[in-house]
């Protein structure tokens, strides 16, 4: 008899969507149906019962081709190289719960190198800007309930959170917005006409890499200097500026979303910086919130376990023991990859053989590669050791935190069949260099 | 003033900390002992003298001791940590966090330095003979104070995050620059002798900045106000007055509102 299980969350974007219905076959093994989620939510469960995943971790043999192993011997080979390595990275975390973060959190404190997650290509900018400047933010749930203005700036919810705008945003009814879409009014800004920009009432067809110049307009206009705008600033006629601060300005609920239209264009934390500063002054004449369109369901995660683990949120120096350090630009993946300045490599639920650019994956290529990831990807086909585990709210369950950091308890709806999860194996691992490093002291 | 001279004998496989090169922790060390200083590589924790040999002695106090670094350095970064006083001269490029948190004395780098050239500085002077890449005289992470006092001359071109949230001192940029110049200051004073790409003063406060060059996309809070004479960098020139950034929020000064100033050459 087929098993339905309600109220699982899906372990795609950072919509976290928590409503999903799946049924699974009467042994517990397969996948049969799912509901209420997007297309590629479906592929994700789907994929957790297919005939061609890995279960066994891989050895590249002096050949070229892919050995099977044990896990023991994976663990054994990866705690040997993290021991020799003076300087090694371990990147990834957009794919894994908390438990798995806090274990790697330990394995590369023992290990005494660097850990960094996705925000370092994503939202890391995002990061520095909340440094400078704070985080007038809210959640999901208040947005649905009070929001009547919604702004999307740089991010494309139709396409890569497919489920944000009807269960977030524009669409839902909530407890204060009974009428939904009619009632709210929707704000695009974007050098490209959207899917996104398609449902929205107004488009700003901003001028690429000049968002800076158009948050400074806005925020002229909201104190006071409307008199001194230029005719056109960023490619937007200034009346439109007037037009949309005007909206803003008599928002009863507003909120700004942002994407990687800001984060990476020129300027990248000074565009956030001073979206923020607009929140802020808004706030003096109306109700203003903003958020980071997160990317993966638990992207956030890492940030707020590092951040009470560490005090930082990504691009961590832990090679120093007793203190942590962090500084984008020299401690951030893709700098040091560039700068050829690791000399070890664990890819952990990503895969930076697709996001990395060329120049740096040739220098991580060179050293020690372990892709630690359900799935065969990029990075698994050209790493020295592919360690296959469980994928997060299909074989294991565990805390992740959506895209408003609040967290979300994910089920397990399938038997994980023998494989490891990320917080089983990264611990072992640690235990091992636990026992090397007292070999060695 | 004594002088100490470390030659390079072997380069680093990764990059190396060389946090203690300043003339504080080398004054009134033997050489011996100045070799015995700590350098990180990654995790490794060598000895200065793993990889630089020293000659001539140091001076009692760090105001009396020059230190000379002769050989290729640039995958070394860090010199010059919070150093207070004396003088260190690079014979060649350095890497990242050159005079980082310095509050005083002199470095001079005759080729590139890497970025955070002299975050956070107090006091001092630095000149790079080459080019200088981002976060020039800026802040560190999340902190509203950047550079407070000193000097840096950059002789070639920089990049972005040029005094990124100054309070005080001076910068000057001998070539072009690229986005985000004094941007969130709160005082001190930028020049920059070439082009700038765009951003001058974003969210600045107070502060000014002149460019003798062009700026390619001015931001719209900035309005001309006067043109004026003005000295930069020991000659006088004819510039418009621009006053900003009118989106920023603004101190008053005996009932007068102070804005930030661009001075771009007419």
């Amino acid at each position: 008899m087929p098993k339905v299980i309600e109220n699982v969350g899906c372990p795609y974007c950072g919509c976290s969507c928590d409503d999903v219905r799946v049924t699974v076959s009467d042994d517990g093994k397969k996948v049969l149906e799912v509901e209420n989620v997007c297309a590629i939510g479906t592929e994700i469960f789907k994929h957790g019962s297919s005939d061609h995943r890995i279960r066994k971790p891989r050895l590249r043999q002096p050949d070229g081709s892919m050995k099977d192993i044990t896990y023991e011997e994976a663990i054994e080979w990866t705690a040997q190289h993290l021991y020799k390595a003076k300087k090694p990275l371990m990147y990834g975390f957009g794919s894994t719960n908390c438990e798995g973060q806090a274990a790697a959190a330990r394995v590369m404190e023992t290990a005494g190198g660097m850990l960094d997650n996705c925000a370092t290509i994503c939202h890391g900018p995002s990061f520095l800007a909340i440094f400078d400047n704070g985080y007038p933010t809210c959640t999901l749930g208040e947005v649905k309930n009070r929001a009547d203005v919604i702004v999307y700036w740089g991010s494309n919810p139709a396409h890569a959170h497919p489920r944000h705008m009807s269960r977030y945003s524009i669409f839902p009814r909530g407890f204060f917005t009974g009428k939904g879409q009619k009632k709210r009014t929707v704000i695009v800004v974007d050098p490209r006409y959207t899917d996104t920009a398609n449902v929205a009432d107004i488009h700003l067809r901003v001028k690429q890499g000049h968002d800076y110049e158009l948050f400074d307009a806005f925020r002229m206009v909201v104190n006071g200097h409307a008199d001194d705008l230029p005719d056109v600033v960023a490619d937007v006629p200034k009346e439109q500026i007037l037009e949309v601060a005007e909206i803003m300005a008599n928002a009863r609920f507003g909120t700004t979303f942002f994407g990687m239209g800001l984060t990476h264009s020129d300027g990248r934390n000074h565009n956030i910086d001073i979206a923020i500063s607009l929140t802020r002054d808004l706030n003096k004449v109306a109700k203003w919130t903003i958020m980071a369109m997160r990317g993966h369901y638990n992207i956030a995660g890492p940030g707020v376990v590092w951040s009470w683990t560490f005090g930082f949120p990504y691009c961590l120096d832990l090679t120093k023991k007793n203190y942590a350090h962090m500084n984008p630009g020299e401690t951030s993946s893709v700098d040091m990859a560039m700068r050829d300045e690791v000399d070890m490599f664990i890819n952990i639920g990503t895969d930076a053989g697709a996001h990395f650019p060329i120049p740096a994956v040739q220098h991580l290529k060179k050293h020690p590669w372990v892709t630690i990831d359900p799935s065969i990807n990029m990075a698994s086909e050209i790493s020295d050791l592919h360690i296959p585990v469980c994928i997060c709210g299909v074989d294991v369950g565990g805390v992740v935190y959506r895209m408003d950091n609040v967290p979300i308890q994910f089920r397990q709806v399938i038997d994980p069949q023998g494989l490891l999860d990320d917080e089983t194996l990264l611990n072992k691992i640690a235990d091992r260099l636990d026992e090397l490093n007292a070999q060695g002291a | 003033m004594e002088t100490v001279t470390m030659t390079l004998v072997q380069h680093p496989e990764l990059y190396l900390e060389c946090y203690s090169v300043t003339p504080d922790l080398f004054a009134g060390k033997s050489l011996a002992e100045i070799a015995d200083l700590p350098a990180h590589e990654g995790k490794i924790v060598w000895k200065l003298g793993d990889f630089f040999k020293f000659d001539g002695k140091s001076g009692a106090t760090a105001a009396e001791t020059r230190i000379i670094v002769n050989g290729d350095v640039h995958k070394m970064k860090r010199f010059g940590q919070q150093m207070t006083a004396g003088e260190i001269l690079i014979n060649s490029a350095a890497d990242m966090y050159v005079g980082c948190w310095m509050r005083g004395g002199k470095i001079t780098v005759k080729g590139n330095a890497d970025a955070f050239l002299g975050i956070a500085m107090e006091g001092g002077e630095i000149t790079v003979e080459g080019d200088a890449t981002n976060h020039v005289g800026s802040a560190y992470r999340g902190d509203w104070r950047g550079m407070s006092g000193g000097l840096i001359r950059v002789k070639g071109k920089a990049g972005n995050d040029i005094g990124t949230a100054m309070t005080g001192g001076t910068i000057i940029i001998e070539g072009d620059a690229f986005i985000h110049v004094l941007t969130h200051a709160d005082g001190g004073t930028v020049i920059i002798k070439g082009d700038v790409e765009g951003r001058v003063g974003g969210q600045m406060v107070k502060g000014d900045a002149y460019v003798l060059g062009k700026i390619l996309y001015p931001l719209p809070g900035f309005k001309k106000v006067a043109t004026v004479e003005k000295e930069c960098d020991g000659q006088t020139y004819t510039f418009d007055q621009y006053i900003g950034d009118l989106g920023e929020r603004k101190g008053k000064k005996k009932g007068e509102v102070i804005y930030g100033n661009i001075y771009l050459k007419a």
